[in-house]
């Protein structure tokens, strides 16, 4: 689970230009960290790829709020993916 | 076989520029919005009186000029387009009549955004196996015509223009080395003009529904896109026995510059290889590719034995890569 959210938060901090510190499981994508609708879509491209994922579904992306969310999902999916 | 390639390339885009500040008089959006989500600033858009024809012919005449052959000597015209005069007759036996080119056995290609990839790849056969000797490809849409000017998501992308490409024999080992081409028709309806066809003809209700204008999920096709360009460009390279490394320009189609900056950033491409020219033009489907490689060699940035790599994706769902070892001199 850190792991996961270490990777998550270096993969925000490079693509959505912010501090680390910035970047919490609480803090939401948009409202928080300021990504617009197409970096979001930008950085679940790149989640996919980073953590090897099945390509991740519309309704599935659209619940993903915050970093947390992002977590979760990774992990969610290791889980099944095993 | 021999080999065979681009001997002449022209464009035309229409006069008229509707820039982001125009828009703003028209739909709910702002410059700033539509440059950060878009890298767009300008578009052309075609005169009442000009269809996709007219935009066609002017590029051809530039092309063929370039080319330093006449029109009667041409054998095949494919033009690429999902925006034709009308139904029928193809917009290629508009194109030859105008042209005079009497000898060419005519047809219009339907690949959306990828219309002048599968055009070139196609007409390419043709002169490789010897049975043509010249092919002109034309990519040319007036999106303008099909827009909803009322929807501010998709209107702010698109605009008007026409590239032409002549093909024909060249040097051994220079020209079109290797294509890949794809289609997806489950991704369909992520971008699509529905009515005018055979399913839904033009009625009352059809254009009440707003039904003959394009629909897209712009999410979808950017995910599509990212994801394909760089699919799509590797195995073009591997046909041809190349790496990225081997790569001198890179000629996406110009459909938003957070696509292409996405895409080049997953196939790790250095941005100053990428021939980008959205922020003037938009979207021209089929016209952007052809736009932007005439705009390149203009520039005199594209030289003899220069490695491109064209690609194409779009609505069909369409995709298309081809590596070219470019053959032409520099334009004085």
């Amino acid at each position: 689970m850190a792991d996961t959210f270490n990777r998550v938060k270096e993969l925000i901090v490079e693509h959505l230009d912010v501090k680390p510190e910035e970047v919490t499981l609480e803090a939401g994508i948009k409202d928080d960290l300021g990504a617009d609708s197409l970096d979001v879509v930008d950085l679940i491209l790149n989640l996919e790829q980073e953590f090897d994922l099945d390509q991740i579904e519309e309704e599935d992306s659209e619940k993903i709020v915050t970093v947390g969310d992002i977590v979760t999902y990774i992990e969610k999916q290791k889980q099944e993916q095993k | 076989m021999r080999s065979v390639g681009i001997i002449g390339v022209g464009a035309y885009v229409p006069e008229k520029k509707l820039t982001n500040y125009d828009l703003e008089k028209m739909v709910e959006t702002n410059d700033e919005w539509i440059v950060s989500r878009t890298g767009i600033k300008e578009r052309r858009i075609a005169a009442k009186e000009e269809a996709a024809s007219d935009l066609a012919v002017k590029a051809s005449k530039r092309a063929l000029k370039q080319a330093g052959i006449t029109a009667d000597q041409l054998d095949l015209i494919i033009v690429a387009t999902v925006t034709p005069d009308m139904v029928f007759p193809a917009t290629a036996c508009l194109v030859q009549n105008q042209l005079g080119a009497t000898k060419a056995a005519t047809f219009d290609l339907s690949a959306a955004c990828t219309g002048f990839i599968y055009g070139i790849t196609t007409a390419t056969q043709f002169i490789k196996t010897g049975v043509y000797q010249h092919a002109l490809v034309i990519g040319v849409d007036c999106l303008s015509r099909i827009v909803d000017w009322e929807d501010r998501n998709t209107c702010i992308l698109f605009g008007d223009g026409a590239g032409a490409a002549v093909l024909g024999p060249v040097e051994d080992g220079y020209g079109l080395l290797s294509f890949d081409l794809g289609g997806n028709g489950e991704g369909g309806d992520l971008l699509k003009v529905e009515a005018g066809g055979s399913r839904l003809p033009a009625s009352e209700l059809t254009v009440a529904n707003k039904q003959h204008m394009i629909a897209m999920n712009g999410r979808e096709v950017f995910k599509f896109a990212v994801r394909v360009m760089s699919k799509s460009t590797q195995k073009a390279l591997d046909h041809a026995g190349l790496e990225k490394e081997d790569i001198d320009f890179f000629i996406p189609h110009q459909a938003n510059i957070r696509i292409i900056e996405s895409a080049m950033k997953r196939f790790g491409l250095p941005r100053e290889k990428v021939v980008v020219n959205i922020d003037k033009y938009g979207n021209m489907s089929s016209a952007s590719i052809p736009v932007a490689l005439n705009e390149a060699i203009e520039q005199e940035r594209i030289k003899k034995g220069d490695t491109l790599v064209l690609c194409g994706f779009g609505g069909g769902l369409t995709w298309g890569s081809t590596v070219i070892k470019w053959s032409m001199d520099q334009v004085e």
